[in-house]
């Protein structure tokens, strides 16, 4: 048995055999030739006869995958269309008194450059589009087939990386599973394999080895593995995982793209939690309809020392810009009590969970607070970003907030740099806060109720004293009567709220939550499906009353 | 010649997709659409130019309108800007 690792980009566990793909590597010679116009008449007919291949893909594309994904061939049509792209083409042809071939390669080349040297991920990526249609082009001038030819069998495709030419013509009956060396996770084969619903892994470190060809793997698109000739015990645990897998995938293809709403009619926003960039890729595969919880702290915990402003802003960019316009609630730096970082030199407490924590870091060490809050309006121009502050107790705290986010927009003001207004919000998880929640309502835009420290504080037991487990009921009456007492004040000032600690994603509270008139619940990406099927099954005029 | 500005405000911004839809929009019109952002500009038909302009969310642009159905363009294409930008 051989072990391979690489990026997973789609979970999931598939058996098949290798189907080694190596890209028809084209060796472009430069040719001197007379007839220039015949020349320019042979790129005209290839580049006629790629369009046509082109629009056939796109209905390929359109009923297997969707319009959304089959549009790119359509921009595919455009770029060989394109004026600037002919013409010089046709020109290098007129000027050195080349042949289309050479002309091709080199304007394309001349293309990618171009996307590649921009700052932006995601046009990096076009870079691929235009090597990958003038590909197409020197295949019809050479005269060769762009087919990636057909398997008979489940096969797992090992290449080096995937145009989408190549993705969608592949016989999506047989592939079961992808494999690259290279690619990216905007990459079209980790789009694809996220609309195939197959794993994908990127990043490999495999080779492309013909003798591997046809030999039975295995992969695991939760832990990045491919296996190649599985031993027996491997065999048998893949084929376990895989099954209940199929179990949880089932449920979520029926719940995918449905509205998160009760039989009589009730909305509610299910988001999810995240600690970074990494798990966006769950949130997006489990149909969040936003980001509830961005732990901004885990950027301090896997840093030596304190995050730059760039390194910030990168990270919330990134996250905003990947969520594509949805609504992502990034929490300010929550250090303190068990999460406790080095370079922050912080005294010994005798009560950390009481002590300076959070919001109290922020507001005394004002520079570090407001390194983050650049970052996040720099940030606010890639999506739709919120700020949500943690550990309130006064309004006096929301207004020292509201002062200092005052003078970070005017310090951006003056350097010109552009900023969004961002929705405010505060965590609900002192009895404090619930107590003066009212009060509170008026100085924000939101409430989201972290329900593990408001469970905490209220029953007075401390989270990490296991002695104490038997007696932590997050079910407490007084708990329940918190949150229906924020959700009530909340609404009263005409402000919306949420639950995002670990009680939102408890099942046997969900009808509560509703029957609150909660407006969104925070949970990890794998529990938001589940919960989005009980709130479908919930009527909220039938709801009991837990108090 | 007519002229205006416009924000962009789809969150993606100018991407393969929108810019293709652009420059189909355009291409319905007989007059030369230019569309300008930061001191660089592209044809508006030209789908390559108007991706490496690299325009975001957020951002202004400015759109020139010049020939014999300029009127009817510039009406045209701001709506479509609107309703998909």
């Amino acid at each position: 048995m051989k072990v391979f690792n690489g990026t997973a980009v789609f979970s999931g566990i598939s058996f098949g055999k290798i189907s080694i793909y190596k890209r028809n590597e084209q060796l472009i010679k430069r040719e001197h030739v007379q007839d220039v116009v015949e020349e320019i008449r042979r790129f005209e007919e290839a580049k006629n006869s790629a369009i046509e291949q082109l629009k056939e893909l796109y209905e390929k594309a359109l009923k297997e995958v969707g319009e959304a994904h089959a549009q790119i061939f359509e921009v595919h049509q455009m770029m060989l269309d394109d004026l600037d792209y002919v013409e010089s083409i046709t020109a290098t042809i007129e000027d050195q008194k080349v042949n289309a071939e050479f002309a091709v390669a080199s304007t394309a080349d001349t293309f990618a450059n171009l996307f590649e040297a921009m700052d932006d991920a995601y046009m990096k990526e076009r870079a691929a589009d235009i090597k990958d249609v003038s590909e197409r082009v020197l295949n019809v001038l050479s005269g060769k087939s762009s087919d990636t030819g057909t398997a008979n069998e489940a096969t797992i495709i090992v290449a080096d990386d995937l145009a989408p030419s190549e993705t969608v013509q592949l016989d999506k009956e047989k592939v079961k599973a992808f494999v690259t060396i290279h690619g990216s996770t905007q990459s079209h084969t980790a789009i694809l394999a996220r609309t195939m619903n197959i794993p994908a892994l990127i990043n490999t470190n495999i080779e492309l080895l013909e003798e591997y060809n046809g030999k039975e793997a295995i992969v695991d698109g939760f832990t990045g593995s491919v296996y190649i000739e599985p031993d027996e015990a491997t065999a048998k645990s893949m084929k376990k995982k895989q099954e209940k897998d199929i179990a949880t995938k089932t449920l979520l293809l029926q719940l995918r793209g449905k509205e998160s709403i009760t039989l009589d009619g009730q909305k509610i926003h299910l988001y999810a939690n995240i600690g970074g960039v990494e798990d966006v890729p769950k949130v997006v595969q489990n149909d969040a309809e936003g980001i509830g919880l961005f732990r901004s702290e885990f950027l301090y915990l896997n840093s030596e020392d304190y995050p730059t402003e760039d390194e910030q802003f990168m990270a919330y960019k990134e996250v905003a810009e990947k969520m594509r316009g949805k609504k992502v609630i990034i929490r300010t730096c929550d250090i303190g009590a068990d999460k406790q970082i080095d370079y922050f030199n912080m005294d010994k407490e005798e009560n950390p969970a009481l002590g300076y924590r959070a919001i109290r870091i922020c507001l005394d060490r004002k520079e570090m607070f407001k390194t983050q809050l650049r970052a996040l309006y720099r940030a606010s121009m890639f999506g739709k970003i919120s700020i949500m502050f943690p550990m309130i107790i006064s309004v006096e705290e929301v207004r020292r907030i509201k002062e200092i986010i005052a003078e970070v927009m005017g310090e951006l003001d003056a350097e010109g740099t552009p900023y969004r207004e961002c929705e405010l919000g505060i965590m609900i998880e002192t009895p404090a806060a619930v107590m003066i929640s009212d009060l509170l309502a008026k100085e924000v835009d939101f409430f989201s109720v972290g329900t593990n420290d408001l469970t905490q504080y209220t029953l007075a037991i401390d989270r990490q004293n296991h002695k104490l487990d038997s007696i932590y009921n997050p079910h407490h009456k007084a708990i329940l009567r918190m949150l229906r007492i924020v959700a009530e004040n909340a609404h009263k000032a005409g402000i919306w709220c949420g639950i995002c600690g670990e009680l939102g994603a408890d099942i046997t509270l969900t009808e509560t939550f509703l029957k609150y008139g909660y407006d969104e619940l925070s949970v990890s990406p794998s529990m938001l499906l589940a919960l989005r099927d009980k709130v479908r099954r919930t009527n909220v005029a039938e709801v009991k009353d837990l108090e | 010649m007519k002229e205006f500005t416009y924000i962009i405000t789809d969150p993606n911004g100018m991407h393969a997709r929108p810019a293709g839809a652009l420059v189909k929009a355009t291409g319905a019109f007989a007059s030369k659409v230019t569309i300008e952002k930061g001191g660089k500009s592209a044809d508006a038909k030209r789908i390559m130019g108007v991706m490496t302009l690299g325009i975001k969310n957020g951002e202004e642009v400015k759109v020139t309108i010049e020939g014999e159905d300029e009127e009817a363009a510039a009406a045209e294409i701001e709506a479509f800007m609107k309703a998909n930008l």
